[in-house]
């Protein structure tokens, strides 16, 4: 017998040949050179910027800004600081995003629904719509929708209804409330109301679980939310009252406005995003098995309530995360709005504050750090959402 | 862990090694051309024609640098810099020199770590409206919007002058000129505000040139010259004598055309200007023919000027300000001895 | 009565309501109230809009002559704005494609697009050969070779500065730069975030999230004006180079993005049997995993590079001057001011044109591709 004579002497491979090992060496030199890269570029960005004399730190935040910004949101003159330069461009970032990111949505589901739609001309118009404007850059968009924009006539021509609404190559005017005392009351109406509203709902479901009986919830819900803070509203003594825009000098002053600039930016966005979302919407309604609609239908369930109880529902888990990425594609590409002057957070920030304190280094990676925060709210909101939604597995 | 140190150490003497300095005068020469930022389009200053030749009076400035330093007008490298990129770029060593447009003031100087070698155009910023408006003074804008570019002086002064006389103004705010004129030229500001120069130039680029006029009051001062980085002073003497010698050239009456009958000049400043005498050019660290080459191939500072903005230019702007100090105006050299 | 004597009656002809073009039209257009509302709107719609477009762009529009006066007026007759200017663009033509690259030049592009478009044809092609090698070469070996017959400076040809390159040329350029280099970092990238190392992973999806969240408009901004602050003085990059760095850094996020897809696509029983033949890691992944991954992320790669050629506009903001802005500049001509919106529309053609034959091609191929995973 030679049983145990050609045995290997040992089962163990050499220790440069074990995984586990050599996972911590390439981890290990990885950490390094990243670390080492790092360094090289913080060496010589330090070094260069000494050199050349460039200031650096973030004492330029709190020094006057001196100079005009066409639309803020918050308070804002030239006497203000460069950090509150970065206030006002963050959000007219956050504005025209939010605004885009519901037209959007509005335009594409109803874009993407109509492609399905039984009506042949609609779902071309709708077909048309998505191979014209996907395929034609984002920024030619904006450029033609601002062009377009400043052709409306100019002030003293606009087009009008009424002495309320105004439009002309200025912006969009409209009257905008005037709050005085006592508008707190109604107010906090509204928000009773809502909330009787939010319980009305909750209720009326379990009773509908409970019992099968529909209440209807729709029309009482619309009665509470006017009449409650209606009936507020005249006891308090009508405590609002309206600033009308009106033609003084050479523009429009009083009232609320739209300017020109962030009327192309929104039409192109949403012109240009709605094409994505309608191109998802229709796939997530069509990823829906075709027996689900042919079921709703055999139990007697009209084409909207199909459409809304079955088809949506499971489309939504389908829809969802590429939506996601739209609404981001979305935010970050608003910040073409400096091709055509609107004041978003590149125009101003990263465009006039840097040219005025020529800081780069720290205004570009504020500039990126805001967007990566954006991005990141975005996606957790979404994926709560989307957890929100998910089938619930049994 | 050594291997991280010696890694790092590596890192760290080869950052330093190549981080040995270099003087942009040799850069310049070993590159064979000056990359001198300009403009990306302002008649009469710097634009590309048809052909996509620079031509302007910046462009000139750093044509004379080029002639000055490699003998050759030609070897320049221009990089088109939008107003908000310039300094940056400028800094970060992407250009040699900047020629475009940018007023000196005392921000400049100090905090953005830019030395300005002169000034090669007097200017003040002024208001271009459109006459049916039948606005005859700036201070009857009280209200008014107002197109502007971004990232310039021309954005402060105007918030000051609307701030300092008590009057509203939205200003609208673009990345490039030709952006102000498309947006003033459809209606959405009343004024388009500039410095004068750019306004006549801006003027032309209308559909109608006569429909809009420029208003009188001058509300700032802006002297316009070319920027070099701080801390290379043998490169910020070559582009500061560089536009002395256009200045002394037309002093002393030496075009692109007499300059050589001028070599045989006797007077002792004709001499030191073209390099027959003294030894100007070699403490420049420069040719002896250092402004020879200047003058015959990018002319005077009258002649630059009457090509590019003065009357025989479409701008047909006046000398003003700009004449020589000895003919009323305030373009003055010092004395290259 | 017998079976014998039934004669059936010849099938009667279906309703006239339910045959031809009425049954199309009831069945399309004006099948419930709300339907035909619709159909009424959108033929006012279209009634009111195109032939207003039509007239502009082509019945009315100018298109002979070389000079701005051909397109104001007819017959001795002022027109301006009724029709298109087209003399616009014929006569800036040739720098809408190259840019300012030197006529006498212009041979060097034209060859490389000729073999670009010879390659892609084989590509395409059923029943050539050899197409994995040929596919390689378009991947590596062409762009080599596009490189030095465009720029020069060996075998004699005269090198052509970067900064006369322009137009429609630099467009396809810089989104063909983009893609090629991006694909490998990519999936490096990808595998890196679908390693075992914990690592490696974070440092992948930092990476990429990083890429992912940030405008392209401030990583151009970032690789023309910060991007000399951070290397060694006197490392010098010309401004396409240092485009084309930020491009790739931005674009190889989304690649791996891609190619992870790709990656999860492939089922696990392909790594295990890997796994048991004892193949190494890198053996496994390059001969067993990317080949099929890559196959199937070749249609979202057309994707991806569809999206650049778009986002190609933005280098305007560093001062390339691309197809876009080659018409603006020639719109700021003195000659041919207030044509922008022919500019504008030329260019947005000549993009569409581009990305929907493209998009097309990619959802074709995403049919082909497919077929062994339909049921």
């Amino acid at each position: 017998m030679v049983e145990n004579s050609n045995t290997p002497p040992s089962t163990k491979p050499p220790w440069h040949r074990d995984p586990i090992i050599r996972g911590y060496i390439y981890q290990t030199l990885l950490i390094a050179a990243v670390i080492a890269f790092g360094y090289f570029i913080f060496n010589n960005t330090l070094y260069n910027m000494e050199k050349r004399n460039i200031k650096t730190g973030f004492e330029f935040l709190s020094s006057e800004a001196g100079f005009g910004i066409l639309f803020s949101l918050i308070e804002y003159d030239e006497s203000f600081s460069y950090g509150r330069t970065f206030v006002v461009g963050l959000l007219n970032t956050i504005l025209v995003s939010g605004l885009g990111i519901v037209f959007a949505t509005l335009l594409g589901f109803i874009m993407g629904i109509a492609r399905l739609s039984p009506n042949w001309i609609v779902a071309q118009v709708a077909k048309y719509y998505v191979e014209i404007f996907r395929n034609i850059p984002l920024l030619i968009q904006i450029l033609f929708w601002y062009s377009i924009v400043v052709k409306l006539p100019s002030a003293r021509k606009s087009l009008a209804v009424g002495d309320w609404l105004f439009l002309n190559n200025r912006g969009f005017y409209i009257p905008a409330p005037v709050f005085e005392e006592g508008f707190g009351i109604v107010l906090g109406a509204l928000l009773v109301s809502i909330i009787a509203v939010y319980l009305l709902t909750k209720w009326a479901k379990r009773q509908q679980e409970a019992t099968g009986e529909q209440f209807p919830t729709f029309y009482v819900s619309l009665g509470i939310l006017i009449f409650v803070p209606g009936l507020v509203f005249f006891i308090a003594g009508s405590p609002l009252s309206w600033s009308m825009p009106a033609l003084k000098g050479f523009n429009f002053r009083g009232g609320a406005s739209m300017i020109p600039e962030l009327m192309a930016l929104l039409i192109a966005l949403t012109v240009y995003t709605g094409t994505f979302i309608a191109e998802t919407v229709r796939a997530g309604i069509q990823a829906v098995d075709h027996g689900q609609s042919e079921a709703a239908h055999a139990l007697g369930l009209r084409q909207g309530l199909t459409i809304r109880l079955i088809i949506m529902p499971q489309a939504l888990r389908v829809i969802i995360p590429p939506l996601t990425s739209q609404y981001l594609n979305l935010t970050k590409n608003s910040s073409l709005a400096t091709a055509i002057g609107y004041p978003d957070l590149v125009a101003v920030f990263a465009g006039t504050t840097l040219n005025q304190t020529g800081q780069a280094v720290e205004i570009i990676g504020m500039t990126m750090a805001v967007y990566l925060s954006l991005s990141l709210t975005i996606s957790v909101f979404m994926n709560w959402y989307n957890k929100k939604i998910a089938l619930v597995e049994r | 862990m050594k291997f991280v140190k010696m890694l790092l150490a590596t890192a760290f003497t080869v950052s330093i090694s190549v981080s040995a300095f270099a003087g942009t005068l040799d850069d310049v020469k070993g590159n064979g051309s000056v990359k001198c930022g300009v403009s990306t389009g302002l008649p009469g200053f710097s634009a590309p024609d048809a052909s996509g030749m620079w031509k302007g009076l910046d462009v000139d400035v750093c044509r004379a640098v080029a002639a000055a330093v490699l003998g050759d007008a030609s070897k320049v490298k221009y990089v088109p810099l939008t107003a908000k990129e310039r300094f940056t770029a400028l800094q970060s060593g992407e250009i040699d020199m900047l020629s475009r447009n940018t007023t000196w003031t005392v921000t400049r100087d100090s905090s953005l770590g830019l030395n300005f070698a002169g000034v090669n155009y007097y200017d003040g910023q002024g208001f271009l409206v459109k006459k049916e408006l039948g606005v005859k003074s700036a201070l009857e804008l009280d209200g008014a919007s107002v197109c502007i570019q971004a990232g310039t002086t021309t954005e402060l002064n105007l918030a000051d002058y609307f701030r300092a006389n008590k009057m509203q103004y939205k200003a609208i705010t673009y990345d490039t000129s030709d952006q102000t004129v498309k947006g003033f030229e459809a209606g959405r500001c009343d004024v388009l505000t500039s410095d004068q120069s750019q306004l006549y130039a801006l003027r032309i680029q209308l559909k109608d040139p006569g429909s809009a006029m420029v208003l009188p009051e001058v509300i700032s001062k802006e002297p316009l010259g070319p920027v070099v980085r701080q801390g290379d002073d043998v490169w910020f003497n070559i582009v500061k004598w560089s536009m002395f010698a256009l200045v002394i050239a037309e002093e002393k009456g030496v075009t692109s055309q007499n300059i050589d009958n001028m070599k045989k000049s006797t007077d002792p400043g004709i001499q030191r200007l073209l390099g027959t005498s003294g030894k100007v050019g070699a403490n420049l660290q420069l040719g002896a023919d250092w402004a020879y080459q200047i003058v015959k191939q990018v002319g005077n500072y009258g002649e630059a000027f009457e090509r590019n903005v003065g009357m025989s230019s479409p701008l047909k702007i006046a000398r003003g300000l700009n004449q020589l100090w000895t003919k009323g105006g305030i373009q003055y050299a010092p004395p290259m001895r | 009565m017998s079976a014998a004597d039934f004669k059936p009656h010849p099938d009667l002809p279906p309703p006239k309501f339910q045959t031809g073009w009425v049954k199309w039209l009831r069945d399309n257009l004006f099948s419930s109230p709300f339907n035909t509302f619709l159909t009424i709107v959108s033929v006012y719609l279209l009634y009111l809009s195109l032939p207003w477009v039509l007239q502009w762009a082509i019945f009315e529009a100018s298109w002979t002559g070389t000079t701005r006066a051909a397109c104001e007026t007819a017959d001795g007759q002022p027109r301006y704005g009724i029709g298109a200017c087209w003399v616009f663009i014929s006569v800036r033509f040739n720098q809408i494609i190259y840019g300012f690259y030197p006529p006498e030049l212009q041979w060097r592009p034209n060859v490389v697009a000729i073999l670009l478009i010879g390659l892609l044809t084989a590509l395409l092609l059923k029943g050539v050969k050899y197409k994995q090698w040929i596919g390689a070469f378009t991947l590596i070996g062409f762009p080599i070779i596009a490189g030095i017959l465009i720029h020069g400076g060996i075998f004699g040809l005269e090198v052509v500065e970067t900064d006369r390159w322009g137009g429609l040329m630099l467009t396809l350029i810089l989104s063909w730069v983009g893609i090629v280099a991006s694909l490998p970092i990519g999936t490096v990238l990808a595998l890196g975030r679908r390693s075992q190392m914990p690592i490696v992973r974070t440092c992948s999806i930092v990476y990429i999230e990083f890429w992912r969240g940030v405008p392209l408009i401030t990583v151009l901004f970032m690789a023309s004006v910060m991007l000399p602050l951070f290397l060694p003085e006197g490392t010098e990059f010309d401004k396409l180079m240092r485009c084309f760095i930020g491009i790739v850094l931005f674009q190889s996020a989304y690649m791996a993005e891609v190619v992870r897809g790709g990656l999860q696509a492939i089922p696990k029983g392909q790594y295990e049997a890997a796994d048991a033949l004892g193949l190494s890691y890198w053996k496994k992944m390059g001969l067993i995993i990317l080949p099929q991954a890559l196959k199937i992320v070749i249609p979202g790669i057309v994707n991806t590079f569809i999206a650049l050629f778009k986002d190609t506009t933005l280098v305007y903001i560093v001062g390339l001057i691309e197809m876009l802005h080659i018409l603006q500049v020639a719109g700021r001509d003195s000659e041919w001011i207030g044509f922008d919106t022919e500019g504008y529309v030329f260019a947005a053609v000549m993009f569409w044109i581009f990305c929907f034959f493209m998009s097309h091609y990619s959802q074709n191929l995403e049919k082909k591709l497919h077929t062994g995973h339909k049921r």
